[in-house]
């Protein structure tokens, strides 16, 4: 689960990161008011979880609350990849004099958590890392330990830090590691880490992002969600347990297992037609879960077909089949469906699904064919 | 013999008594595995299935002599289960349990690795030589005894492919759910390791899919160290970038662990990979 830059900041600033000062505002109004407070410059910027605002034009400098608030109307109600921003944060503007990364991460080769800094802060990490992997410096987490503070003035040596900012850095990152380590999240970066003009540290961009299999435990964190941003469709598929992703083709589908559902997209996408969705019931899915998967499916214009494909172990033929039937009896459809159960209670299922209107196969190449024609608007001819 | 487990196994189940334990339990016995002993906290003294169960992994050690545990318990306590029969003394640990979180598995990994426990999961269906023992919830009616080994980060996919191989009359010596989590107990270079020490296994299946390196790290070992045949399929060529696909390991994330670049490392040392689960059979067959 991503959380916005603010909310980062906010948590990073428990840990004793020094964050700047600045507030959240939804209208441009808003805005203003928080710049007229702060002072002088502030930067405002929109609060979307997506990376490449600032390229996008999402993050601007403003000298005085007057541009603040023309700055926050521009930002506010643009659309960066796709999602509309509904937010901004206005910061007091830093005197940055340099600007350094800092993150932690999940290094799943050594099966360890991870500190990173680089000296080649403010830019795209993934870059950095592609093009001189040397200006970045690791230290690995020992899970029994915890990060220990050598390890940070081992990261401050190697990206030349001046003594004078060095027992801040360390605290900064002690403090980044136990926001991460108490927040269970997989990734926590601040990027940039700046060194103010005063020669103080400051965290000018803040980026965590949780444990989705954590939230359990962190009913508090779960609560930030930010509901604004999540499509209605993958919000719904959450409640139900599902797995979903919408992706932009016309095929639609649904299966049991991650692992089967991608290779589900992938032949349709090989025999030329592209996949509306990703979507996992998971092991075990009553008729009412299958239901409210096929729903969230026709809830999608673009869906021109639908394909079904069950290997069923612990999932069960005849429950996936009452749970077609359920759905479509609720939403009425025109869109071709094929449906493919192999597995436990597979015969049962068909035979359920026999008074339905649904082109069946047995096998996988054959069902994903059948998807593709009937996408193209070729059904196979009665009898 | 094949690998991991077989005739000789004697397999403790952990949360035998929930309902998911229970229904593999009897799942597991009917396939013929030897289930010697369950567990579940404060139940001791009852039985599930004919099958004795006791309040403590160390109690059922004890009076079983089990050497193999399967873990069928919720992801908030399924950390505590792997330790306490690692503490044990039990040398194989399989996890079915999805959702554990990431930071638990850490610290969980580097207690096993420091006692040299095998972990297979967690998040993985399990593991079963056909004919001899099932360990976990892979349909054993879909696997037939024969020279292939397979391994897997998925579920129904490998589900789909070893049903595809028996069809064929390709029989397999033991299917491995390695999982789809990215910290795992057990990874592709572990298992092919052992396949290639199998004299019961002629060349390998290889099921992964986006997310992580575990299949770069695969192909490496197979250039240098297999001399076994191996044939792949990965998952996830129409995945989008960031985003989790199901498994909490199959993320394509920072440009790293597309698809293609799986399939291009396990290409570029001769390993051929199928476009799609059918597939595989075909190019299996070659190696017969």
């Amino acid at each position: 689960m991503k959380l916005q830059e603010y909310q980062s900041k906010r948590i990073l600033a428990r840990y004793g990161v020094p964050i700047p000062e600045g507030d959240v505002a939804t209208t441009a109004e808003e805005a203003r008011r928080i710049a007229d407070r702060l002072g002088g410059r502030v930067v405002v910027k929109a609060q979307v979880l997506v990376g490449g605002r600032g390229k996008a034009g999402g993050i601007k400098l403003a000298a005085n609350e007057t541009e603040a608030e023309a700055v926050a109307e521009k930002i506010l109600g643009m659309e960066i990849k796709g999602l509309k921003v509904q937010k901004v944060l206005v910061d007091k503007a830093a005197d940055i004099r340099n600007e350094i990364y800092l993150g932690l991460t999940i290094d799943q080769g050594a099966q360890r958590m991870v500190m990173m800094a680089s000296a080649a802060g403010g830019v795209d990490i993934e870059e950095v890392a592609r093009r001189t992997p040397e200006k970045i410096f690791k230290a690995t987490i020992d899970p029994c330990l915890g990060l220990q503070m050598f390890q940070c003035r081992e990261l401050a040596a190697g990206i030349g830090l001046g003594k004078d900012v060095l027992s801040d850095f360390v605290q900064v990152c002690l403090g980044l590691y136990q926001a991460a380590v108490d927040c269970d999240a997989s990734l926590a970066e601040i990027n940039p880490l700046v060194i103010t003009g005063e020669g103080k540290l400051l965290a000018v961009d803040g980026k965590m992002v949780l444990d989705d299999n954590a939230l359990f435990r962190h009913s508090d964190l779960a609560e930030l969600r930010d509901l604004t941003e999540e499509n209605i469709y993958e919000a719904e598929a959450r409640r139900y347990g599902l797995s979903y992703v919408r992706l932009d083709g016309c095929v639609g589908c649904m299966v049991n297992g991650a692992g089967l559902a991608m290779a589900t997209m992938d032949i349709i996408k090989l025999y030329g037609a592209a996949p509306a969705n990703f979507l996992d019931i998971g092991g075990g899915a009553r008729a009412d879960k299958v239901a409210a998967a096929l729903r969230i499916i026709l809830s999608d214009e673009n869906v021109c077909a639908i394909l079904i494909n069950i290997f069923g172990g612990i999932t069960r033929g005849d429950e996936v089949a009452r749970g077609i039937l359920q759905a479509l009896d609720e939403v009425h459809t025109n869109v071709p469906i094929v449906a493919r159960l192999v597995g436990t209670n597979s015969e049962e299922g068909l035979n359920i699904l026999a008074s339905a209107n649904l082109i069946t196969a047995s096998s996988l190449v054959e069902a994903a064919r059948l998807a593709v024609d009937a996408a193209r608007g070729i059904l196979p001819s009665a009898g | 013999m094949s690998i991991l487990v077989d005739r000789n196994t004697r397999l403790l189940v952990q949360g035998i008594t929930g309902r998911e334990g229970q229904f593999h339990t009897k799942q597991m016995i009917e396939y013929g595995t030897q289930v010697v002993a369950g567990t579940a906290p404060g139940k001791g003294g009852t039985w599930v299935e004919g099958v004795p169960v006791f309040g403590t992994v160390k109690d059922a050690v004890a009076a079983t002599e089990a050497n193999t545990s399967v873990i069928y318990v919720p992801a908030p306590f399924a950390p505590d289960a792997i330790l306490e029969a690692a503490d044990a003394g039990i040398p194989l640990i399989v996890c079915i349990t999805e959702g554990i979180p990431t930071l638990d598995m850490i610290k969980v990994k580097a207690y096993l690795d420091a006692r040299k426990v095998r972990l297979i999961g967690p998040n993985c269906p399990g593991l079963i030589t056909p004919g001899e023992a099932k360990v976990g919830i892979i349909p054993g009616y879909i696997l037939t005894p024969g020279p292939i080994g397979v391994v897997s980060r998925s579920g129904t996919l490998t589900y789909e492919v070893v049903y595809a191989l028996t069809r064929q009359g390709l029989g397999q010596s033991t299917a491995v759910g390695i999982g789809g989590d990215p910290i795992s107990g057990t990874s592709f270079v572990d298992v092919l390791q052992l396949f290639e020490d199998d004299p019961l296994t002629d060349q390998v299946v290889l099921i992964g899919e986006i997310g992580g390196s575990k299949e770069e790290e695969a192909a490496a070992f197979i250039a240098e160290k297999m001399t076994k045949p191996v044939t792949a399929l990965i998952a996830g060529k129409t995945a989008p970038a960031d985003k989790r696909m199901g498994h909490a390991g199959a993320i394509i994330s920072g440009g790293v662990g597309s698809a293609q670049d799986k399939i291009n490392a396990f290409r570029s040392v001769g390993v051929q990979v199928a476009n799609h689960p059918e597939e595989i059979a075909d190019l299996v067959r070659q190696y017969i």
